[in-house]
């Protein structure tokens, strides 16, 4: 199987090379081609160990392929641990980043950084597969950096625009914050269990959870909770959790098909899925996870709300997935990780479809990407409409589609976890998460009916080239419909109640809230969407979706009578929530008045002014004052001669 | 009866006089060089004074030596001082400050 495992990861760092070296030798369609070839053979082989694993009984190997550091008993590896969780993981990171790659043909078809724009995605996808199969911190560090270096040149890829380099500067300040904390999060692993290795981290852990550190001298806190809280920071940076989150909608700077690829689908979930492979640590830090649930919390809710305000096509989507990236991480805090696993697999399918269908809508107006010149697309792009509403379908939770599944159940995780105690941290999670369903319908179908229905607000002349995408286009966007739409049927029951991740994730006996909702609550998934009527989600759900209806179809007069009578609610939103506000005039700015501060009075004034220059100064002025002694007469110097002389003379006569 | 102290102050007083000779002349370089002289004159006077005075000549030898590098001297100093007219076109003493700081 070794030879699997590097075939999936290597071929498409090769296919990267080629296209980003040797691009121009190999033109446009050499490039396209290698890179969907590479990635088509990762998806394949992945499929094939997923297979293996799930009905071929396979066991979970974990090999270390190649030592490349010993430092006082520190072993850096590289090395795959291919258990059934990584093995999800690398058939939706390749499954996207395959429909992602054929997407992108007809998406970039005339843009002149072609060949770069597929050694990119190539590239994201070897980094990604890293981060996933990785079996130990270093790697999994590696492959961290290694997205977000891609995701910034991503951002950036259009880079004589000022604001995608404006945006690919943020996204990467941002993410060094959360990655400060990852890499302490990490040096603590190290400090307390004196490995890198995930399977002797965890064997070790529970000791680590039974010592403290003082952090600052006389509070002891728990050791496992500052590595878990520490490690968690760095997942907030990548998988924008609040307050890290302000980067994520400015990344839709950069082209569609990363926007899918990248900031919804896969590497934002870094984040959820790491904190899933450190169950064993998490599960042992109560207070750990009551951090976790509270931002996800906050961030599931508070996001969504600001992609109501949202007239962006892509930035609707960019919050929607900042809010769904809040329900996973919630779902973490929950101790349901299988839960947040499975709604990152169905929202993988659901946001990339969205964001594939949003880029689609963007090539027929010409990048226009303003909803309110939009409207009435249905009869001209039957298949975006149609695959666009699958996706919001199951974004939303209709019944029998994926999302429905995942967040249904996710929801269901969430209200059962009382042992957080039935606290604040109870009901800010349970409120969100259950309030957030009305949001994301609200949104959701608002920016649908927007684009989609009512009248046709373009200018005439993007009117009379509307036409439908063509098949590179469609093509991915009707395979990834099917799964957005039926793949929770069937892999609902395995995945969060049949044990699927085996020894992969560990839940303790107290807050597995998914077995006692297996117990009580389970009956399948279709008894599930029988009795949909008695769980309140659909009903949120149900009237957020009619509220958007009633709202921008039937009285498209009304949301702006809305705006006004709550003007200060629109402003903040609309300012969201002056975050944007708070660290680019607060922290940034209050960064750089420091710098200049040292620059001005520090290095100018105090090192070049007093103490390299004033050095200089203070000699040259004694010397100047020695200078006057000098006056150059011969009779000046033989008296001061003779005085001298006199005075040893004196001295030898009298004193000695 | 002449005493070895009379020829000390003697002595004395010529090496006093060209001192005196060296500060307070400000005008001619010459008068400078033959105070040095003077000077040389008056150690020599010193030296012969105790050579008699111990009755040991080797002092006298040496005034025959500071008497003939005196001479050398004196006549290094003319030609300096000749190149010093050649270029200066002066040879006051006040105008020769050049290593004025």
């Amino acid at each position: 199987m070794i030879n699997y495992y590097l075939t999936i990861v290597l071929a498409p760092l090769a296919a990267a090379i080629v296209a980003g070296l040797f691009g121009k030798r190999i033109g446009r369609a050499g490039a396209h081609w290698i890179t969907i070839l590479a990635v088509g053979l990762s998806c394949a082989l992945s499929m094939v160990v997923l297979k293996n694993l799930i009905w071929g009984g396979a066991t979970p190997e974990n090999i270390s392929l190649y030592t490349w550091a010993v430092t006082d008993g520190l072993r850096m590896e590289v090395g795959f641990l291919v258990d059934r969780l990584s093995a999800l993981m690398m058939v939706v990171v390749t499954f996207v980043s395959l429909m992602v790659h054929v997407y992108t043909v007809g998406y970039m078809h005339d843009d002149p950084g072609y060949q770069r724009f597929f050694s990119f995605i190539s590239l994201f996808t070897f980094s990604m597969l890293m981060l996933v199969m990785s079996n130990n911190f270093l790697q999994l560090f590696f492959g961290w950096e290694a997205v977000g270096l891609v995701s910034y040149l991503l951002i950036g890829f259009w880079y004589k625009r000022e604001s995608a380099i404006f945006a690919n500067l943020k996204a990467f300040l941002v993410n060094r914050v959360g990655d400060f904390g990852f890499i302490l999060g990490i040096a603590g692993v190290v400090m307390f269990t004196g490995s890198l290795d995930y399977a002797e981290v965890f064997a070790s852990a529970d000791s680590v959870a039974a010592q403290n550190i003082e952090v600052f001298a006389g509070t002891p806190w728990n050791a496992m909770t500052v590595i878990c809280i520490l490690l968690f920071i760095g997942a907030m940076g990548k998988s924008a959790q609040a307050p890290l989150h302000v980067w994520l909608p400015d990344s839709m700077e950069g082209p569609t098909p990363i926007s899918a690829l990248i900031h919804a689908a896969t590497m934002v979930t870094a984040g959820i899925f790491m904190v899933a492979r450190m169950s064993p640590l998490f599960e042992l830090s109560a207070t750990a996870l009551a951090v976790v649930i509270t931002i996800g919390a906050i961030t599931a809710f508070f996001m969504g709300l600001l992609g109501i305000v949202q007239n962006d096509i892509k930035r609707v989507v960019a919050y929607s997935t900042l809010s769904q990236l809040g329900y996973m991480t919630v779902a973490l805090g929950a101790s349901a990780y299988s839960a947040a696993i499975f709604h990152l697999m169905t929202h993988a399918f659901f946001k990339a479809l969205l964001f594939l269908a949003a880029g689609s809508v963007i090539i027929a107006m010409h990048h226009e990407q303003d909803i309110r010149k939009m409207g009435g697309l249905r009869k001209y792009m039957p298949i975006t409409y149609w695959t666009a509403l699958i996706g919001s379908l199951a974004l939303i939770g209709f019944p029998g589609s994926s999302g429905f599944f995942s967040k249904d159940l996710l929801i269901e995780a969430v209200k059962e976890s009382h042992w957080h105690g039935d606290g604040a941290v109870y009901w800010i999670a349970y409120l969100s998460v259950l309030l957030g369903v009305f949001v994301t319908a609200l949104y959701s179908f608002r920016m649908f009916f927007l684009v989609f229905h009512g009248e046709e607000r373009m200018d005439a002349k993007t009117k009379s080239h509307l036409h439908e995408s063509p098949w590179v286009v469609t093509v991915p966007l009707i395979l990834l419909a099917i799964p957005s739409a039926i793949i929770g049927w069937f892999t609902v029951e395995p995945i969060l109640f049949g044990g699927y991740f085996g020894d992969a994730i560990v839940v303790r006996q107290g807050p597995d809230v998914l077995s006692k909702i297996a117990q009580e609550f389970w009956h399948g998934s279709f008894a599930l969407v029988l009795h949909i009527y008695k769980s309140p989600a659909f009903w949120l759900a149900a009237g957020g979706t009619f509220t958007a209806w009633f709202l921008y179809l039937k009285r498209p007069d009304i949301p702006a009578t809305i705006k006004s009578k709550l003007s200060v609610v629109n402003t903040v939103l609309e300012n969201k929530y002056y975050m944007d506000d708070l660290y680019i005039k607060g922290f940034a700015a209050g960064g750089r008045s420091i710098g200049t501060f040292l620059w001005r009075k520090g290095d100018e004034l105090l090192i070049d002014g007093v103490l390299v220059n004033g050095t200089a100064n203070s000699i040259g002025k004694l010397a100047g004052v020695m200078r006057q002694i000098q006056t150059g007469y011969l009779y000046t110097y033989a008296f001061a001669m003779i005085i001298g002389l006199t005075m040893l003379l004196s001295w030898l006569i009298w004193f000695r | 009866m002449i005493g070895l102290e009379h020829y000390l102050t003697l002595s004395a007083m010529l090496f006093v006089l060209s001192l005196a000779g060296i500060v307070i002349n400000r005008r001619n370089i010459i008068l400078l060089l033959m105070c040095i002289e003077l000077m040389l004159l008056a150690v020599n006077f010193n030296f012969i004074a105790f050579s008699r005075h111990l009755g040991d000549d080797t002092g006298q030898v040496f005034v025959f030596f500071i008497l003939t590098v005196a001479a050398a001297e004196a006549a290094i100093g003319l030609a300096i001082l000749v190149v010093l007219f050649r270029n200066r076109r002066s040879i006051n003493v006040q105008e020769l400050n050049s290593m004025k700081g």
